[in-house]
C-alpha cells in the first residue's frame, strides 16, 4: 500500500475555534484519517517541531496554518512548515485575513500589553510586570517568543497556496477542500476554496430583500427584536452578507443572527470593509451631514464591524501615525 | 490589426507636446521623455511641437506600424479637446481607439503652475500613471444610439421662437413649451427695437403666427417642464400644462367672456403691464397673444373663490368652451435634442433703496416705459405719469444692477442702447428734456455707435456719472420734482437735477428658478446662474449635456439680434445630430458579471438612470446599457464587486493610483 499523502495542521494567533471545527466533521474525520497521515498536530497529538524539521522540503503535502501570525515564534512556525510543505494553506478567518486578533491593529502593543498586564480590572499586577524575551534564572537563559506590533495574515509572511475561508471554518467547506486537494486536480494558486458569490445567494432571506433599500437607522442585534423571516438589512441591522462570500450555507442567518463577514470579500474586492462600507454609504437616506452623523452613529464601532475578521489584509493594514 | 495581444507583449508609445510654448515653457519635456523612455514596456518616447498637427499625429500612426506600438499614451491639453483626435489617429493605424490614454499635463498642469521643477515632477507622476493603467486597457467597440429626431424648444420667446421655426421649416417636429399663456417674451413687450427704431410687434407677431400655424410645431403655452430623463437623442420629458380653465379646442379667441365678466373694470394685477394697467379674471395678456385663447385665473375669479358667481361668461360663450372644472394635465414626450432658450428677468431696483423705486411713483423701470411707449399698452402710448401729468423733464438712469459689485458685476449688454432708444421715444413723445446719467457708453455693433451719435445729436443729454441719490424736491413752488444727485464726473462737479420722472435702465438677470431648471436638464450654469456654454467661443450654444443646446440671454445678456443668430445656431446644432441619425456613446458604461452577481439588490435604487433592473427568473441584477451613462454608482456599490465598468476596471484605476503616487517598487512589476 502507498504512502498516505502526509497532513500538517497548526495553530497561531488563534482561538481554537478552528481546531474544534475539525473534530466537528463527525464521522467524516474517518474519510480524513483514512485518506492522509497527520503528522503534526500540536493541539491534539503529541508531535514536536524537531519532528517537522526531520521532514525533507517539500515532504509534506499539506500544511494547514490557523490564527493570525502576530509573534516571532508563530512566524518560525510558518516558515518552516511553509518550507516542507508542497502546499499551503491558510486555515479560517484569522491565516487567511489577520481574524479578530487583527483589531488589535487599530492599537499600539504597549496599549495592548497596558492593557492586559494592568489596567484590566480582573488584573492585579502591582509590580507592573511585562513580557521579557529573555528570562534568566538559576543560570539559566530562556528565550520568550517576541509579540510583534503588527497582527499578519498568513499570506503576509509566507507565501500561501489556497485558503479555506470561516471563523471557523464549516465541516462543508473543510470536506469539499480536502476532497479537492486529495482529487490533484488542484485548482489556480490563491483560490479561495469557496464559492466566489456572495452569502445573498445562498441566504433563505433573499426573497424579503426590498429593491428600493434606504437606511433611515441602523440598529444593532442585541437591542431589538429580529423579524426572523426578514432580510437583516430590510430590518436597518448590519448584515455582511452581500459582501461576504458564501459556503457557510448562511449558518448565522439561521440563527437568526446577521453575517459578520468572518468569509472574507469575493476575489473581486481588494477591501472588504471598504467595499462595504461604499455600498452601504449610498443607500443612507439623509441629506445633510447631521442627519448622516445621525444615522452612522448607530455603527459605534465601524472598524470592529466592516473589518472584524479582516483589518490586517485591509488596505491600511493597521492605524498609522501609533 | 497590429498586435495587441495580451499583457506579455505590451508596447507603449509614449509623446508629449509642447504645444508651442504652451506646456514646454513651463514643463521640461525633454526630462519626461526620458523618464518615460525608461519605463517598462515603453518602446517609444519622444517630444513633438504639436501633437495634434498632422505631423504629429502621423509620428504615432508611422511608430504604431513601424514598432508594432499596441498601446499609446500622449501628454498634450485636455483630453476634451483632443482625445478624439489621437483616438481616430491611432484607430487609423489599425490599433483600437480605446487602447489609447491621454495626460493633460496642461490645463491641469503647465497653465496652472509657476514652478517648472514641480510642474515638471507632477508632468512625470502623470505620465506614469497613464502609462501604467494603459497595460490594462481593452478594445472596446463605441455604440451606436438613434437620434430621436423630435426637438424639445423650452421658453417662447425671441430666441424658441426662432429657433423653432428654423428647425420646423427644416420638416423637423418641435414641442414648444412656453410658461406664459402667450409666447412672446419681452421683445412682445418693446414698443421700438434699437438701432433701427423698427417696430417690436410688427417683426415679432408674423413669427408668433407663423409658429401658431406651422404643422410641425406643438405649441403648449401657460405650461412647464417638470421632468427630463434619458440622454442625447433619447430624452423622456414631461411637461405639466396648467389648466386655463378654457377648452383650447373650443375658444374662438372671441374675447366675449371678458366683456361679460361680471367685473365690469379690470382690478386685478396685469403681469403683462407690470401692474401699469389692471385686468379682470379672465383675460388675454395682451391684443397680440399667440395662442388668442383666454385665460380664467383662478386666484382672482369669483367662481373659484366663492363658487357663487353669476357666470355671466359661461352665459355668453357660445362655443361652450368654459371649464371650471379643468385640471392640470402632465404630457409626456419623447425628443432627440433640448434647445433651453429660457431668457432672463430684469434686475428688481428696490434693491438698491436710494433710487427710490416702489416709493417715489414716478419713478420706473425701463421695462415699464417700454409698456408705456406701447401703443397697445396701459397708456396707449401716451407718455403720462401715474397722476395723469407729462413729464417734461426726464432723468434715464444707467447700469442699475449692472457693473456694480454691490449687486451684480456683469454688463448687461443692452441697457445703453436701450435708454438711448427710450430717450429718443420719450423726447419724441413729450418734448421733455431727458437726461442720460451713464457711467460709460458702451454701443458696440452694427449701426450701434451711429445710432448713439445721432441720438446725442437729437439733444439728448448725456452726465457721465453714478446716480448716488434721488430724493423729492421740497423746496419752495415745486410741484412733486424728484431731484436726481450726481457726481458730473467729466466736470468734477455734484450735480442736482430736478426732473418730472426717473427711468431706471435695470439690467439682466437669470431667471430666479435657472437653479432649478439646471439642475433639471443636467447642464451647468456660473456662479451669477447664466448657464454656461460648452467652450466660449467653439462651442457657444452647445452645453456640457450632449443633444442639449442653448439660446439667448438665458447664457448671458445680449440684444436681438445676437440672440436670434444664436438660436439659429441652436437649431442648426439641433439639426446636425437629427441628421446624423445617430450618436456614437462613449462604451464606458457597467456591466453586470451574470455567474458573479448574488441578487443582493443593493445596486437597484442607486442608478440615477434607471437602468438596473432585477431579473426575477434569474435572481440577478441586469444594467440596460443603452441607459448606462458611465457614472460608476453601482460600481462602487456592489459589495461583491460584481459590477465591472469599461474604461474604469480596478486594474485600470489601481495601477494609475500606484502609478501617480510613485511606489517606486512596482516600477519592476509592471
Amino acid at each position: 500500500m502507498a504512502e498516505k499523502p502526509k497532513v500538517a495542521m497548526y495553530w497561531c494567533a488563534s482561538c481554537g475555534g478552528c481546531e474544534e471545527s475539525v473534530v466537528d466533521l463527525a464521522e467524516d474525520i474517518l474519510f480524513v484519517v483514512e485518506n492522509v497521515d497527520i503528522i503534526f498536530w500540536p493541539v491534539a497529538m503529541d508531535f514536536k517541531r524537531s519532528d517537522v524539521e526531520k521532514f525533507a522540503d517539500g515532504e509534506i503535502l499539506v500544511s494547514m496554518i490557523n490564527g493570525a501570525i502576530r509573534s516571532s515564534e508563530q512566524y518560525e512556525m510558518a516558515q518552516l512548515l511553509r518550507k516542507k510543505s508542497k502546499i499551503m494553506i491558510a486555515y479560517g478567518a484569522c491565516s487567511h485575513m489577520g481574524g479578530i486578533p487583527s483589531l488589535a491593529n487599530e492599537f499600539r502593543k504597549e496599549l495592548i500589553q497596558n492593557y492586559v498586564y494592568s489596567e484590566a480590572p480582573t488584573v492585579s499586577n502591582p509590580d507592573e510586570t511585562r513580557p521579557q524575551p529573555i528570562l534568566k534564572e538559576n543560570g539559566r537563559e530562556v528565550e520568550l517568543p517576541v509579540l510583534w506590533e503588527t497582527v499578519r495574515a498568513l499570506d503576509q509572511v509566507v507565501d500561501v497556496d489556497y485558503y479555506i475561508p470561516g471563523c471557523p471554518p464549516t465541516p462543508k467547506i473543510l470536506k469539499n477542500a480536502l476532497v479537492t486537494l486529495l482529487s490533484g486536480n488542484l485548482p489556480p494558486k490563491g483560490t479561495v476554496l469557496s464559492p466566489d458569490v456572495a452569502l445573498c445567494d445562498e441566504c433563505p432571506r433573499k426573497d424579503t430583500k426590498p429593491t428600493d433599500l434606504q437606511f433611515k437607522e441602523f440598529k444593532r442585534p442585541h437591542l431589538v427584536e429580529i423579524d426572523p423571516e426578514l432580510c437583516f438589512l430590510a430590518q436597518g441591522l448590519i448584515c455582511m452578507g452581500p459582501a461576504t462570500r458564501s459556503g457557510c450555507e448562511a449558518l448565522c442567518i439561521g440563527g437568526n443572527m446577521p453575517c459578520s463577514g468572518c468569509f472574507g470579500p469575493t476575489s473581486r474586492v481588494r477591501d472588504h470593509g471598504a467595499k462595504f462600507l461604499s455600498s452601504i454609504a449610498s443607500s443612507v437616506d439623509a441629506k445633510t451631514e447631521p442627519e448622516i452623523d445621525e444615522i452612522l452613529n448607530g455603527i459605534p464601532d465601524p472598524v470592529g464591524t466592516f473589518y472584524r475578521y479582516g483589518l490586517a489584509k485591509s488596505t491600511l493594514h493597521r492605524r498609522l501615525n501609533l | 490589426m497590429t498586435n495587441q495581444g495580451n499583457n506579455k507583449d505590451i508596447r507603449i508609445g509614449f509623446y508629449i507636446c509642447h504645444c508651442g510654448t504652451n506646456i514646454a515653457s513651463t514643463v521640461d519635456v525633454q526630462k519626461v521623455v526620458e523618464f518615460a523612455s525608461k519605463l517598462p514596456k515603453v518602446v517609444v518616447s519622444r517630444d513633438y511641437k504639436y501633437m495634434c498637427s498632422d505631423p504629429g499625429q502621423e509620428l504615432i500612426q508611422k511608430d504604431i506600424k513601424e514598432l508594432g506600438l499596441n498601446r499609446i499614451v500622449v501628454a498634450a491639453c485636455s483630453p476634451f479637446l483632443h482625445e478624439k483626435t489621437f483616438r481616430n489617429a491611432s484607430s487609423q493605424a489599425g490599433l483600437n481607439q480605446f487602447y489609447f490614454q491621454m495626460v493633460n499635463t496642461r490645463e491641469q498642469n503647465s497653465w496652472v503652475h509657476l514652478d517648472p521643477y514641480a510642474s515638471t515632477e507632477k508632468a512625470i507622476d502623470l505620465v506614469r500613471a497613464a502609462i501604467y493603467r494603459v497595460v490594462y486597457h481593452k478594445p472596446l467597440e463605441q455604440k451606436r444610439v438613434p437620434i430621436h429626431p423630435d426637438v424639445l424648444v423650452v421658453g417662447g420667446g425671441i430666441a424658441g421662437i426662432h429657433a423653432a421655426l428654423t428647425l420646423a421649416n427644416a420638416g423637423k417636429k418641435v414641442y414648444l413649451v412656453e410658461r406664459e399663456p402667450s409666447i412672446g417674451g419681452h421683445m412682445a413687450m418693446f414698443d421700438k427695437t434699437f438701432p433701427t427704431l423698427d417696430c417690436a410687434a410688427c417683426i415679432l407677431t408674423p413669427k408668433m403666427t407663423a409658429v401658431k400655424n406651422h404643422p410641425n410645431i406643438t405649441l403648449w403655452t401657460y405650461s412647464e417642464v417638470i421632468g427630463v430623463d434619458g440622454y442625447v437623442g433619447n430624452f423622456k420629458v414631461k411637461v405639466r400644462r396648467k389648466p386655463r380653465y378654457i377648452n383650447e379646442d373650443l375658444c374662438i379667441g372671441c374675447l366675449d367672456c371678458i366683456e361679460a365678466c361680471v367685473y365690469k373694470e379690470g382690478r386685478f394685477y396685469d403681469e403683462f403691464n407690470l401692474g401699469l394697467s389692471k385686468r379682470k379674471p379672465v383675460y388675454i395678456p395682451f391684443p397680440q397673444a399667440v395662442p388668442l385663447l383666454v385665460v380664467i385665473d383662478p386666484e382672482t375669479c369669483i367662481q373659484f373663490k366663492s363658487g357663487k358667481c353669476k357666470q355671466t361668461c359661461v352665459e355668453v360663450c357660445e362655443p361652450n368652451a368654459i371649464d371650471f372644472t379643468q385640471k392640470e394635465r402632465i404630457e409626456e414626450i419623447e425628443v432627440g435634442t433640448i434647445i433651453i432658450a429660457t431668457g432672463f428677468q430684469t434686475f428688481d431696483p428696490k434693491k438698491i433703496p436710494y433710487y427710490g423705486y416702489g416709493t417715489y411713483p414716478n419713478v420706473y423701470t425701463a421695462l415699464e416705459v417700454e409698456r408705456l411707449i406701447n401703443a397697445s399698452g396701459p397708456t396707449q402710448g401716451q407718455i403720462v405719469l401715474r397722476d395723469g401729468t407729462r413729464p417734461k423733464s426726464i432723468a434715464i438712469i444707467h447700469c442699475v444692477g449692472s457693473r456694480d459689485k454691490n449687486t451684480n458685476q456683469w454688463c448687461s449688454r443692452v441697457c445703453c442702447l436701450y435708454s438711448i432708444k427710450l430717450a429718443h421715444l420719450l423726447k419724441e413723445r413729450t418734448e421733455a428734456e431727458i437726461y442720460n446719467f451713464y457711467i460709460d457708453i458702451r454701443t458696440p455693433g452694427k449701426m450701434m455707435d451711429e445710432f448713439f451719435i445721432r441720438m446725442k445729436e437729437e439733444g439728448i443729454k448725456f452726465i457721465r456719472g453714478r446716480v448716488a441719490d434721488i430724493y423729492p424736491d421740497t423746496s419752495n413752488g415745486c410741484c412733486g420734482k424728484l431731484v436726481v444727485k450726481a457726481e458730473d464726473t467729466l466736470v468734477g462737479e455734484i450735480i442736482k437735477v430736478p426732473v418730472d420722472m426717473v427711468v431706471l435702465s435695470i439690467g439682466l438677470e437669470p431667471r430666479a428658478d435657472a437653479q432649478e431648471i439646471r439642475r433639471m436638464f443636467n447642464i451647468t450654469c456660473s456662479t451669477e446662474g447664466f448657464y454656461i456654454e460648452r467652450h466660449p467661443k467653439l462651442a457657444p450654444v452647445n452645453t456640457f449635456t450632449d443633444g442639449i443646446f442653448l439660446a439667448g440671454c438665458c447664457q448671458g445678456p445680449k440684444d436681438i439680434p445676437d440672440t436670434v443668430a444664436q438660436a439659429g445656431a441652436a437649431a442648426a446644432e439641433a439639426l446636425t445630430l437629427i441628421d446624423t441619425g445617430y450618436i456614437e456613446i462613449e462604451p464606458n458604461t457597467a456591466f453586470v458579471l451574470e455567474d458573479d452577481c448574488s441578487g443582493c439588490k443593493s445596486c437597484i435604487p442607486l442608478c440615477p438612470y434607471t437602468a438596473i433592473s432585477f431579473l426575477e427568473d434569474k435572481k440577478k441584477a441586469f444594467i440596460n446599457e443603452v441607459l448606462c451613462k458611465g457614472c460608476g454608482t453601482c460600481v462602487a456599490a456592489c459589495p461583491s464587486g460584481s459590477i465591472v465598468q469599461n474604461l474604469f476596471e480596478d486594474e485600470e484605476i489601481f495601477s494609475e493610483i500606484v502609478g501617480v503616487l510613485n511606489y517606486t517598487y512596482h516600477e519592476e512589476e509592471v
